[in-house]
């Protein structure tokens, strides 16, 4: 099935692709059927930068449990940082 | 049999006067034929679309799939272009009724055109073949698995898909429906609703539901792909525009 479904965030962050690295400005995060990954669905996550066209953009998809273990990791990377680092970035 | 065919990419005007892309394939026949409208489904303008378009040319209709997305992604990458257009929550439908009409009026202009255009569509298009055919004078409608047709998109969906139950008296062609049984969007019940409906509206149309398949049952690059439902759904579909766009 396709979900429709998409969760739209704001991101001050860069990525690299294909043609070198861009500065990235959204993001776009669901669950529907993936273009490459292997399987009926995925958890897909598009960095973009709308200002630069469709083209800035670097995409990620992957399976379900990537896709916790990925959050997990971000959530458990900044949790291990001292308080001090996290509030200068 | 198969016939030969020609295939190009060219611009057509679509809504608004736009000049937008779209991919043509054409029978090499001088006998009067019908056309197709292809309509992409939400992964975008991409190379499985166009092979069903080169399909319906070697099956002996003319056949156009407009590039939806070429506004907000010009020259872009499919799935590029894709994730642009879901991050602006799709194609408003004004717009895609109006990119049909420019495709099905480029169709009936051709020389060998009998005069009679069909669209079909797969996916988010399967909503937008029912759309057009609601929207536009056509001889015959295809929606292959389209949800949101009773039913709108919910509040916290990107997209702004309406429900088409109040557009259904206004359907211009005969409607075929392919659907799988085990599809959430659209689900079986849903389809069940918006076949009593154009009972009630005494429209003329014909729907199947496979067992053992789901969305996009079509698609031989997915994993979605189901051999017997693709089959049988495309059988029903040359007997369908066998019966509607000839002479």
């Amino acid at each position: 099935m396709c979900t429709y479904q998409t969760e739209h965030l704001a991101l001050r962050a860069s990525a690299k692709g294909p043609t070198g690295w861009i500065g990235v400005t959204d993001a776009s995060v669901y669950f529907d059927h993936p273009t490459h990954f292997r399987a009926e669905h995925a958890l897909s996550i598009d960095f973009l930068n709308p200002s630069k066209g469709p083209s800035a953009r670097v995409a990620l998809e992957m399976d379900v449990v990537s896709a916790r273990a990925l959050a997990q990791g971000i959530l458990d990377a900044l949790a291990s940082v001292p308080a001090g680092l996290l509030a200068a970035g | 049999m198969l016939l030969d065919l020609r295939a190009e990419t060219l611009s057509i005007e679509g809504f608004n006067g736009d000049s937008i892309e779209a991919y043509f394939a054409q029978p090499l026949t001088t006998d009067p034929v019908g056309g197709v409208v292809v309509i992409h489904h939400l992964p975008g303008y991409d190379k499985a679309t166009k092979e069903i378009t080169r399909r319906f040319a070697s099956e002996g209709y003319l056949a156009i799939c407009p590039n939806l997305y070429s506004r907000e992604a010009p020259g872009a990458s499919p799935d590029d272009a894709a994730a642009t257009a879901r991050a602006n929550g799709g194609v408003p439908d004004e717009r895609l009724v109006g990119d049909v009409g420019g495709a099905a009026a480029f169709l009936r202009s051709r020389d060998i055109s009998n005069g009679k255009v069909a669209s079909i569509g797969y996916c988010s298009g399967g909503r937008q073949s029912v759309l057009a055919a609601c929207s536009l004078n056509l001889d015959a409608a295809v929606d292959c698995y389209g949800a949101f047709v009773v039913m709108d998109t919910p509040e916290e969906s990107p997209f702004r898909f309406r429900s088409l139950v109040d557009k259904l008296p206004n359907l211009s062609c005969p409607l075929l429906g392919l659907f799988g049984a085990e599809d959430q969007y659209p689900s079986p019940e849903q389809t069940d609703i918006l076949e009593a409906k154009l009972k009630e509206l005494g429209k003329t149309f014909e729907f199947h539901t496979y067992e053992n398949a789901g969305h996009a049952f079509f698609a031989p690059d997915r994993p979605s792909y189901r051999t017997e439902a693709a089959n049988e759904g495309w059988a029903e579909i040359w007997k369908f525009f066998g019966t509607y766009l000839t002479n």
